[in-house]
């Protein structure tokens, strides 16, 4: 049985019932509850701003099949660092999660390794290969809480038509990686004047751009959920605004490295500001900040892809795509959004941290309502601290944040009602 | 003296300040009258050794780092990368560590990554000279190309040089346009837009699409080759209608200034991007460029194995 907890003294942020406000809370039995249980252990959160646990809806966490680049155990352990407590983990891994007995694996493992919650997303296409439909309705029964061919965007608009209109019967919202394959071909950084003077295949923002368009009009026609993971372009933020001005269910999310660096980072050709899709100019992370502020972007998400050391110390071109976030990705976004910019206040990057993207994928979290799983993060907003990826409990060390000066970070991660990790002592088992 | 050239590697001339490309166009200058002497070859590298490795081929450039090297008494160590591990899969990294643990102390590397020079320079202890990294850049080139038009002309500063053709690809157009705008050269790149798109601009060139328009105001007009083997997809309609757009035909040579250079890096196709006559005229110094890029990289060897730079020749 759980351990009764009393969360004494913090400033309580839920703005799914739109609180903010000094208060203590309650955990019995790993749900939240109105009064203190007798030898309830004592949180002092004074100071500290507590909200319900953080919520990550595109994470690689690449098993099965990729372990030497993370393990669900190790993933999660990033997240519980990070001070997330539930994780949503894309599908491209070995084999493919477009099966049933796939997503039945990872449940598995998460149950048996996992510190956070693991929710699995499926493949909209087998083999996320972008020609045939997957098992959506056995996906579905299996659990996975949203379909994409993240990593991949299906190419050939009959086949996603098909996809969307084929998932609305089972209410699973589609995201899809927004990546025109013929405009980006061989790109591996954004087109523009880095591009040019580093000679380097260029992915221009014109190829995220049209596929944004494209989910849009699909999501219009069919009335079913489109999000669009990790937008990265000025463009596509515009679409997106007018398009949900007309009502369109159409959503995004934004990730830290497309609001913080730019594709000058990869000027010395240094990997780890390899990511797909690329580091764009600084109009575009102006445009994307904008996006978050006017609602137009509602979801956080880090986009954590983990790259062994071998992997990465390659030729840039040769190099995969991919950074890791997890533990970077609270500090970023609340020193770009909160303390740089003034873009959002506290209670708006919670909201995209927390209630948007379980009310988006229907998941039970997200909030600190009576009764509700008592998935909780205490975060301190101002605390200054310098990111070392030799500390990370991932299995990789691709971060372009190593050495970074950070302000804001979670100081304790309490899943279902038991503090996993905490800033002083660490993980707790 | 002030030591000014301090850097073991050339990865990009994007690195160098205006001071050092003068120091290393001085020092070929120095290294050019070698050439000229019956014994072409000097000590200043005995004991050392070189290794050419060639990830993607030429001649060319190979044999000219070969021979810059054999006159400056260095051993050297060809490597062809279809007959090297690279192609049983080691990485380009554990190759070049080999090549240290064997106590190589230059290696000159063609590749076709960009930035792959810089990859190695940055994780050896040994000189890293980049004899061209994708479309990235090809320092010697670029440097032999200012050598050329320096000595002909006596000064960049000023000089109108037009380079034509697939400017997006090439990395000898990286390389020149980065020397000639430090060196005060004013660069216009002339080509379709799709080989030669605006972003170019933020160099700091201007961007042509009418190679008319420019013909007759330039000093030096640079030829590139069109690179049929890069090309996956297409960027113009084909050879004929780039030759009648942006060749220089007999027809438009004719609008050239009289003491206008036409330079091309090599190798040429005849007929398509230059007119065979044209190419063979008294304007052009195309093997000049040949002769000079030997001088170049004996300076470039010589600099980045520590030796001294030689003084600007100055009329005293």
């Amino acid at each position: 049985m759980s351990e009764s907890l009393h969360i004494q003294g913090g400033r309580v942020i839920d703005p799914a019932n739109g609180i903010d406000e000094i208060r203590d809370l309650f955990v019995l039995d790993g749900r939240l509850v109105d009064k203190k249980s007798p030898g309830a252990t004592l949180i002092d959160a004074s100071g500290k701003v507590v909200t319900p646990g953080l919520i990550d809806i595109h994470v690689h966490f690449r098993e099965p099949g990729q372990s030497h680049k993370e393990t669900i155990e190790s993933g999660s352990r990033a997240a519980a660092m990070g001070g997330f407590t539930t994780v949503v983990c894309m599908p491209n891994t070995n084999p493919v999660a477009d099966s049933p007995a796939t997503i039945a694996w990872i449940q598995e493992k998460a149950e048996k390794t996992a510190c956070v919650n693991v929710f699995c997303t499926g493949a909209i296409t087998r083999g996320i290969a972008g020609e045939e439909m997957a098992p959506i309705g056995a996906l579905a029964a299996a659990g996975v809480v949203a379909l994409t061919d993240d990593g991949h965007c299906v190419q050939n608009h009959g086949v996603m038509r098909r996809a969307v209109e084929y998932a609305k019967q089972f209410g699973l919202p589609i995201m899809d990686h927004c990546q025109e394959a013929t405009l980006s071909a061989d790109g591996v950084m954004n087109e523009g004047e880095w591009s040019t003077r580093l000679g380097l295949p260029g992915w221009p923002a014109l190829a995220e751009d049209l596929i944004v368009a494209r989910n849009i009009l699909l999501a219009e026609e069919t009335g079913h959920p489109i999000h669009c993971q990790h937008i990265s372009s000025a463009r596509s933020v515009r679409l997106l605004r007018e398009a949900r001005k007309r009502g369109v269910p159409i959503t995004a999310e934004a990730c830290p490295h497309h609001i913080s660096l730019t594709d000058e980072g990869l000027k010395n050709f240094d990997t780890n500001f390899k990511v797909n899709p690329p580091l764009r100019t600084q109009a575009d992370i102006d445009e994307i900040i904008k996006g978050i502020a006017d609602g137009t972007i509602t979801i956080l998400a880090s986009d954590h892809a983990p790259h062994a050391p071998y992997e990465k110390e390659v030729e840039l071109d040769k190099a995969p795509f991919g950074m890791l976030g997890l533990e970077t990705e609270l500090a970023v976004f609340l020193k770009i959004l909160l303390h740089q910019r003034k873009a959002c206040t506290l209670p708006q990057v919670i909201a995209m941290l927390t209630v948007n993207p379980a009310r988006l994928l229907g998941l039970d979290r997200g909030t600190l309502s009576l009764g509700a799983i008592a998935d909780i993060t205490i975060l301190d907003p101002d605390l200054a601290w310098k990111y070392d990826k030799n500390d990370s409990p991932s299995l990789s060390r691709n971060t372009p944040f190593h050495g970074f000066s950070l302000r804001g970070r979670a100081v304790q991660t309490i899943v279902d009602g038991k503090t996993v990790w905490n800033l002083e002592n660490g993980f707790s088992d | 003296m002030k030591k000014i050239w301090n850097s073991k590697d050339l990865c990009a001339l994007a690195d160098h300040s205006e001071e050092e490309l003068r120091v290393i166009l001085d020092t070929a200058t120095a290294f050019k009258g070698v050439g000229e002497r019956n014994l072409k070859k000097v000590p200043a590298l005995r004991g050392k050794t070189m290794v050419n490795l060639f990830v993607e081929p030429s001649t060319r450039t190979r044999i000219s780092f070969e021979l810059a090297a054999m006159r400056l008494s260095a051993d050297v160590v060809n490597i062809n990368a279809s007959a090297s591990s690279l192609e049983k899969g080691e990485t380009l990294l554990d190759t070049a560590r080999n090549l240290e643990a064997l106590r190589v102390d230059l290696i000159v590397i063609r590749h076709k990554s960009a930035g792959s020079a810089r990859f190695l320079a940055d994780r050896l202890k040994a000189s890293v000279i980049n004899a061209g990294d994708g479309s990235h850049e090809h320092p010697t080139q670029g440097l032999l190309d200012a050598f050329t038009i320096r000595e002909k002309l006596g000064t960049l500063e000023g000089v109108r040089v037009s380079i034509v053709g697939d400017i997006l690809f090439s990395r000898v157009a990286r390389s020149n346009i980065e020397i000639l705008t430090k060196l005060g050269a004013k660069v216009t790149l002339v080509g379709p837009p799709t080989l030669v798109p605006k972003t170019f601009e933020s160099l700091g060139v201007r961007v042509a699409h009418n190679i008319d328009e420019v013909i007759g105001e330039s000093d030096v007009i640079n030829l590139l080759r069109i690179q049929h083997e890069r090309q996956k997809t297409e960027y113009f309609p084909g050879l004929g209608e780039y030759t009648a757009r942006f060749g220089l035909t007999r027809k438009r040579a004719e609008q050239l200034k009289p003491e206008c250079l036409i330079m091309h890096p090599g190798p040429m196709n005849r007929g398509v991007e230059i007119d065979s006559q044209v190419a063979d005229g008294r304007s052009s110094v195309i093997l000049d460029q040949v002769t000079n890029g030997l001088a170049v990289r004996m300076a470039v060897l010589y600099l980045c194995s520590g030796g001294a730079p030689f003084a600007p020749i100055t009329a005293s």
